[in-house]
């Protein structure tokens, strides 16, 4: 058989098995789904991933991602050593301890041995960043970021003979007596039908969901910015529930950080962040301050500001910061506001002036005297007889001209999910697990993050329970 | 785009990529602009001579078009090279080529006319097809003066437009930098001859689409050694005529033809590569009017290295005469365009290189916020 007719037969295959069923269905394009799509196809070579996206779109949240945590025993490569206990540390003093601590265990367990079975599906590295060097021992980061490990992944299925669909709008899993038996795809106005074996949800949050979030958040919900893709508005989770699987973590917990309020609503990513409000103060539409801009170094303080603008009035504040600091922090993308004086930025930033000039004033008069800081440490360079206080790297904000930065939260991922056992089964109300239901990534991370976010972790979990999911999705589908 | 929206479009893309930083792995660019906080029209000349066009920041980029952000290094890059060229070049009426490669083309087509014009008008015809043998015989066709004089003129011309040019990079990508060290210089060969950035991130240039390769630096190392191996056949037959006073043609084994064959049939196959693979490429992160100005130079030095092969090749037959005229005004055509042209990259991105390892060697004056 001639090469020509060896492609015609294996494409005449692929028609048919598209028109059938496959052993594993693999629901979403992001991180989680890929990894699970390269696990089942180990076991057997009749897989299938929808993704919901356009192919220059796909990859969900993962196309936004630029590093990945890994526990690492300090041998074998250019890594420091890691430990997986330091790693459960880590989790459990920003979380305040993981909702399920053996999943969370298992996650970090199986984190050494990522970076290797990145590398082998195509994954290529560099050194951390510039300017992320408290992340250089437990952070890798894959070259060129998110898009470049998706195009990778993407690259492996193909190699592999993997079924991708793009524009994959899945609207339903059919769900009988606990067992799965297909999805349904919307196609333009008619419905499809593709029947599985197994089926993995790894089809993200529900975070680019704005009435959703509306249900918790009410009207502020408007004020969000949404920094990864519009395609996570959260369906397979409500189908999943609606299905009673069992629920998972608080539906109000995100991780959210401080953008820049001019930013788009959908998929601003990585560089709409500012990283100005440990160089001046924040103050809300009122002029007025409300939290502790030096409390901690940046790294470990800039995830709990999304939450604390969302509960401000109207959902925005505003970083102010002079001539003498607007040289410290990694310039940001869209044009600082600028003026001579506090009241020409409180006309500019639309700020009752009065009030926004006492503030800086109140905020210029506990700081007077302080003229050195270093932005690297705790410096204790603070503010005295102030509330709320700074308590480091306050300097008084007196150099014209004066810069204002508008912040709204942005959104990265919703916390609440589904419930997963051990294997990545979906559990049931009941407390059983469905039989050939299994969830990854994004969507059951809530089973480990309760508050809190580790840099790099969704990537971790994502991978670590992706593969897994796809292993016994397809170990269940050849039974 | 004019000149000052070009730079600004520019710089709002560099900004984006200034707050992204994903890329840093894959080239100098990245690290370059990671020491500057704003884009003026010298940085961004600078950027756009140090990027080598490998087009992995566009496929690795979650912000190109269609997103609203809308970035697309590679194509911006390469229209301003263009504008860097011809802002760098001398004299303006000229410089004009690299914005309208009409002019390029008009410039090629007219000195390869006035060489086989210059060639017949003095010469009997019969001389130009009778078959010449033994020393002296490509001569006989084209007197010696009348290849060495224009080449001499338009060589120095080349080479003073060059350093007019070289001066003006030099100038408007002015900083403080310290003096050029051994080390700097080093490092500077050592990319320039390994055609280092050509590697992309280490897997290649994505060409002809989304996959890295190492394709795209071949066919340019070909064109590339074999240019030089050319020069070096240049080089070894003056030495040969005027040292040791032996005549051309030389015999099929001696070090002029070998050089001379080896070199010719790289660029050969070099430029055929390239040519392909731009004609196959992605044009999505292309610039369209870079692409023709590529496509002038490698025709015009593929037929020179073919014209000089076939030189070789029927160099004792009738039709020497005509060939070897042909490939002269070739030559020609490939000198003239030499400061117009596309080999004018050489000049910039060595100096590219050199200007980036020298600001490297010092403290970072932008370090960041944390």
């Amino acid at each position: 058989m001639g090469a020509h007719s060896t492609a015609r037969a294996l494409r005449s295959k692929f028609v048919a098995n598209t028109a059938s069923q496959f052993d594993v269905i693999v629901v979403g394009g992001g991180n989680a789904a890929l990894c699970a799509a390269l696990a089942a196809r180990k076991l057997t070579p009749s897989v299938l991933l929808l993704e919901r996206a356009p192919e220059h779109m796909r990859g969900g949240n993962t196309r936004h991602t630029r590093n990945i945590r890994c526990a690492s025993m300090g041998n074998g490569d250019s890594s420091e050593e890691y430990k997986v206990e330091e790693f459960l540390e880590d989790l459990i003093g920003v979380s305040g301890g993981p909702a399920n601590l053996d999943l969370a265990k298992f996650a970090i367990q199986q984190s050494r041995d990522l970076p290797h079975w990145m590398s082998e599906h195509g994954i290529l590295w560099q050194p951390a960043l510039a300017g992320t060097l408290h992340l250089g021992r437990t952070n890798r980061w894959f070259l060129g970021g998110g898009k470049a490990l998706v195009n990778a992944y993407y690259d492996a299925l193909s190699r592999m003979g993997i079924a991708v669909r793009y524009g994959a709008d899945v609207v339903d899993l059919l769900i009988e007596d606990g067992e799965f038996r297909a999805v349904t795809l919307m196609n333009g106005h008619a419905q499809e039908v593709i029947r599985g074996r197994a089926v993995v949800v790894a089809a993200g949050g529900f975070e680019a969901n704005i009435e959703w979030l509306k249900r918790y958040w009410g009207d502020a919900a408007d004020n969000f910015l949404v920094r990864g893709t519009p395609f996570n508005d959260g369906t397979m989770l409500a189908r999943l529930i609606a299905k009673d699987a069992r629920q998972i973590g608080d539906p109000k917990a995100f991780h959210a950080i401080a953008v820049d309020g001019r930013a788009p609503k959908f998929d601003g990513g990585i560089v709409t962040r500012l990283d100005s409000i440990p160089f001046g103060v924040v103050v809300n539409r009122f002029g007025r301050r409300f939290y502790d801009e030096g409390e901690d170094i940046w790294p470990k303080r800039y995830a709990i500001w999304g939450r604390l603008i969302a509960e401000q009035p109207g959902q925005i504040a505003y970083s102010i910061v002079d001539a003498k600091t607007i040289r410290s922090f990694l310039p940001p993308v869209y044009k600082p506001y600028q003026a001579n004086s506090l009241e020409d930025l409180a006309g500019l930033l639309k700020l009752e002036a009065a009030t926004f000039v006492d503030t800086i004033q109140n905020f210029n008069r506990a700081t007077a005297g302080n003229s050195e800081f270093t932005p690297a440490r705790l410096d204790g360079v603070k503010t005295r007889g102030l509330s709320p206080p700074k308590s480091n790297w306050a300097l008084p904000i007196d150099r014209a001209p004066f810069y204002g930065l508008p912040l709204r939260p942005g959104i990265t991922f919703t916390y609440m999910g589904v419930e997963v056992d051990s294997n990545a089964r979906v559990i049931q109300r009941t407390g059983r697990p469905f039989s050939n239901v299994y969830a990854a990534g994004e969507i059951m991370s809530g089973n480990i993050l309760t508050k809190g976010y580790l840099a790099g972790f969704g990537l971790t979990i994502g991978s670590v329970f992706g593969r897994l999911a796809g292993k016994e999705a397809a170990s269940h589908a050849g039974r | 785009m004019p000149g000052d929206d070009l730079v600004e479009e520019a710089s709002r893309q560099l900004t984006i990529c200034n707050a992204c930083r994903y890329c840093e792995g894959y080239c100098p660019v990245f690290p370059a602009i990671e020491v500057r906080r704003e884009f003026g029209k010298g940085d961004v000349f600078l950027l756009a001579n140090l990027c080598h066009d490998c087009r992995a920041c566009y496929y690795a980029c979650m912000y190109s078009p269609p997103h609203e952000f809308a970035v697309n290094l590679p194509q911006i890059m390469s229209e301003v090279r263009l504008e860097s060229y011809k802002a760098w070049s001398w004299p303006s009426f000229l410089a004009g080529s690299f914005r309208d490669i009409g002019k390029d083309i008009i410039l090629a087509s007219l000195s390869i006319g006035l060489i086989i014009a210059l060639a017949l008008t003095p010469v009997v015809p019969v001389r130009l097809f009778a078959v010449h043998l033994g020393p002296g015989s490509f001569y006989a066709v084209v007197p010696f003066l009348a290849m060495l004089l224009p080449a001499l003129g338009l060589t120095l011309y080349g080479s003073a437009v060059w350093m007019i040019g070289g001066v003006r990079f030099w100038k408007d990508t002015e900083g403080e930098l310290p003096p050029i060290g051994f080390r700097v210089l080093a490092q500077t060969a050592a990319d320039i001859l390994n055609l280092t950035w050509l590697r992309g991130g280490g897997r290649g240039c994505y060409y002809p689409k989304a996959h890295a390769s190492q394709t795209r630096r071949l066919y340019h190392s070909l064109v590339y050694y074999g240019f030089l191996s050319a020069a070096v056949s240049t080089s070894l037959a003056a030495i040969y005529q005027d040292i040791l006073h032996k005549l051309p043609p030389y015999s099929l084994t001696s070090a002029p033809v070998l050089f001379g064959s080896i070199g010719g049939v790289a660029i050969i196959v070099g430029v055929a590569g390239l040519v392909v693979l731009k004609a196959t490429s992605d044009p999505k992160p292309a610039h369209s009017p870079s692409l023709g100005l590529d496509y002038l130079f490698l025709i015009i030095l593929g037929l020179t290295a073919l014209s000089g092969m076939f030189t070789l090749l029927f160099r004792e037959s009738s039709a020497m005469g005509l060939i070897l005229t042909l490939h002269l005004g070739l030559v020609a055509a490939l000198f003239i365009t030499v400061p117009y042209g596309k080999l004018v990259h050489a000049l910039y991105r060595s100096l590219a290189i050199l200007r980036h390892h020298l600001e490297q060697s010092q403290p970072h004056r932008n370090g960041q916020g944390h």
